[in-house]
């Protein structure tokens, strides 16, 4: 089987397995062919280097706030990887929250626009300065600006889709939000409004679950069973699954993205994850090791499968920090925004004070 | 049917109503500037709006009961590429979307540019329909606090109809706040392409146009065919009312009452200047001091609550611009900071400005000593 990858690189997907369910390469239990774990697994160290490094900045002065999603990576590498980039509504939309650095990494982001951000350097490409660090915005890949608003883009998500069910093709809309945001009506908007009878949207409602809403834990405020059921009572398909397995996350996201893209409804996917260095910078940003670090789980299933070695990943690791420390140091010189375009673009177009 | 097309001024009684003038220009927006969604609760048929706004339209559908789901699919619409209008029945209960607001009209500022956002959204404001509490309420004051969105309010159907179009038009958010006590009031200037202006012709218009009260099932309107995008230019004020000694500026529904006073005073020898702001933001600044220059007075009147009202906004301009060519102080004549308008007749007409408190202002500044 083959799968489209990131706008137009095809890579094999599976592995030939043997009558068993095992690869040819006897003792692992991956079903996925080596290159794309090895594809993946570079990503998820450059999206947790990166992210290390953002948090490094902050506590270094080189940034105000950090917010990120450390401990996501399992499951927002392969969401990236099969995601149809682009622009315009042949393409998917997506409506992200501020734990989706590794979907953007995977996509093909340049760490150093990542640093910019966090430096709010004039260069920074997704909001001139002007935005927290993993608010991505990027009109060419169809990621519309990340607000710091909790569950917003679950109703803004509504629109794309409208737009996408009217175009036909099979670009979808797709939206992601933490548990603790469920609580908010603009989810059940959300379930609403793409069941409609008759005006099912294209849309897949991702929740990322790490049970946490800064410091309260959804065992205090939440008496539903899975957030996925949900979906059940507007006769939407619906999943809860391991959000810290590679696998699980590339299969189950490839069954959902399947099912928006070919039936033209919704889906609602919610993967249990981690959350590695707290909410943000604002609860310290420090490693939280009572939690599953996935990137750890995969490198332990990579190296027992013998794709990769403990040394290979290793050097993968310390060539990455070693790159995008050189780059956050290059976006230490660079210039901050001139303080006479802050009314700039206010207006489409539009540079200076214009009232 | 052939219609001239420009703008004759002729008697009043003969002319489209405002309402009419909006659908008129919703029907040219979807039928010639792309428009491809006008949605809200009970838009669609078979209501096509609680005021008929959108009767008859060929995009127009019923959305949940749900104003942040309304805000939000327009934003979302708008950052897809698709030029959309969004209804909220009532501006009383859009005070829950202003995250959403305060969100779209951030779109190119937050992205630096990157994005814009091509929509706009409706809302009946104002009192004058004994709306009791919760239909009664006005949206400049807090509309005017978001930045982003281009905001405007006409006070007649030729105006309605050319804000409308100038909206459709926008690469940025428009805020069309309907000012609900005039949606019945006809004007004064035919609006390009609407049927000829005569007593049939207001006839013949509804005819067309209005759905029956009976089954509508299968009603189909018939559009006149000469309508245009005859344009009001955003961020262009209109003066109503020439004159010499105070300057008045309103808009929407104590638009014409202010007109109606300056006619009124005329006759007592007292000259009275009324502009129509028509785009609350960004406003002709240009055209309001220049005003204020040559009368030297300036009456601001709305009927939004008094404190950090619009006016006062305005107010302050006026007195950093221009505080050495006054001869009076600048004052506010707005509703009562009060938290609804209340339903029995000398309740409302205690809560917002009325003819005989516009006349008794207008008097006042006239009459203080330089």
């Amino acid at each position: 089987m083959e799968v489209c990858l990131n706008g137009g690189r095809v890579l094999k997907e599976t592995m030939k397995v043997g009558p068993q369910g095992q690869s040819k390469l006897g003792s692992m239990k991956f079903r996925l062919e080596p290159q794309l774990l090895v594809q993946i697994h570079q990503l998820m160290v450059k999206s947790r280097v990166l992210e290390e490094r953002l948090i490094r900045m902050y506590k270094q002065s080189d940034g105000y706030f950090w917010i990120g999603g450390p401990g996501e990576e399992a499951f927002n590498v392969p969401l990236g990887l099969q995601v149809k980039k682009g622009q315009g509504l042949d393409f998917d939309y997506l409506h992200l929250h501020y734990r989706s650095g590794a979907i953007v990494t995977a996509l093909g982001m340049e760490p150093v626009d990542a640093l910019r951000q966090m430096k709010n350097t004039v260069t920074d490409p997704y909001s001139g300065g002007r935005n927290f660090s993993n608010h991505f915005s990027k009109k060419a890949w169809n990621i519309v600006p990340i607000s710091s608003t909790i569950e917003t883009q679950y109703v803004t998500a509504i629109g794309s889709a409208i737009a996408q069910r009217r175009h036909g093709g099979n670009g979808i809309t797709i939206v992601n939000g933490g548990d603790a945001g469920t609580a908010e009506g603009d989810f059940a908007s959300c379930l609403i409004w793409s069941t409609r009878p008759g005006n099912e949207l294209p849309i897949l409602m991702i929740v990322t679950n790490n049970e946490w809403g800064i410091s309260t834990h959804a065992s205090t405020q939440h008496g539903d069973g899975q957030i996925s059921d949900r979906g059940k009572a507007f006769g939407m398909k619906t999943r809860t699954i391991h959000g810290n397995d590679v696998e699980e996350s590339y299969f189950a996201l490839k069954e959902a993205i399947n099912y928006v893209r070919t039936e033209r409804k919704p889906f609602l996917l919610e993967a249990k994850v981690s959350r590695l260095y707290g909410h943000s910078s604002a609860t310290g940003c420090n490693l939280v090791t009572e939690e599953e670090d996935c990137l750890e789980t995969f490198e332990k299933k990579l190296e027992a499968s013998g794709i990769l070695t403990r040394k290979k990943m290793n050097e993968i690791r310390e060539k990455d920090t070693s790159q995008i420390l050189e780059l956050a140091q290059k976006v230490k010189q660079e210039p901050m925004p001139d303080p006479s375009t802050i009314y700039d673009f206010i207006y489409w177009g539009q540079k200076g004070r214009y009232w | 049917m052939t219609l001239s097309i420009g703008v004759r001024r002729v008697g009043i009684g003969k002319m489209a109503t405002l309402v009419q003038a909006i659908r008129m220009a919703l029907h040219y927006g979807e039928t010639h500037l792309g428009v491809k969604d006008i949605f809200g609760e009970d838009v669609g048929p078979p209501l096509g709006g609680v005021f008929t706004a959108t009767q008859g339209l060929k995009t127009s559908w019923n959305s949940p009961l749900d104003e942040r789901g309304i805000v939000g699919a327009a934003i979302g619409l708008g950052l897809s590429g698709d030029r959309c209008v969004a209804e909220v029945q009532f501006c009383d209960y859009i005070y829950n979307t202003i995250d959403l607001l305060k969100l779209g009209g951030m779109q190119s500022w937050a992205s630096h540019g990157d994005w814009n956002l091509p929509i706009t959204v409706m809302t009946p404001v104002g009192s004058g329909i004994r709306g009791s509490i919760y239909h009664s309420h006005s949206f400049d004051a807090t509309m005017t606090h978001i930045p982003g969105w281009k905001i405007v309010m006409p006070s007649n159907p030729l105006d309605a109809y050319g804000l409308m179009i100038a909206c459709l038009k926008e690469p940025n958010p428009t805020m069309y706040l309907k000012p609900k006590a005039l949606m019945r009031i006809r004007g004064q200037e035919q609006i390009p392409g609407e049927p000829p202006l005569t007593p049939e012709g207001e006839k013949l218009l509804k005819e067309m146009i209005d759905a029956p009260l009976a089954d509508r099932s299968r009603w189909r309107p018939q559009w006149p065919s000469g309508l245009t995008d005859y344009t009001v230019e955003l961020g262009v004020a209109k003066t109503v009312h020439e004159g010499e000694q105070i300057t008045v500026v309103s808009y929407g529904r104590t638009l014409p009452l202010c007109a109606q006073a300056a006619s009124q005073l005329q006759k007592e020898g007292v000259s009275v200047e009324v502009i129509d702001l028509r785009t609350l933001w960004p406003y002709d600044w240009e055209h309001l001091s220049a005003s204020i220059e040559k009368t030297r007075r300036v009456l601001f009147v709305n009927e939004d609550t008094e404190v950090t009202n619009f006016g006062e906004h305005l107010i302050r301009r006026t007195i950093e611009d221009l505080f050495y060519v006054l001869e009076a102080r600048p004052r506010l004549l707005a509703g009562a900071f009060i938290p609804g308008v209340g339903l029995a007749d000398p309740l409302e007409m205690a809560s917002t400005p009325q003819i005989g408190s516009i006349i008794q202002a207008i008097r006042e500044v006239v009459s203080e000593q330089a």
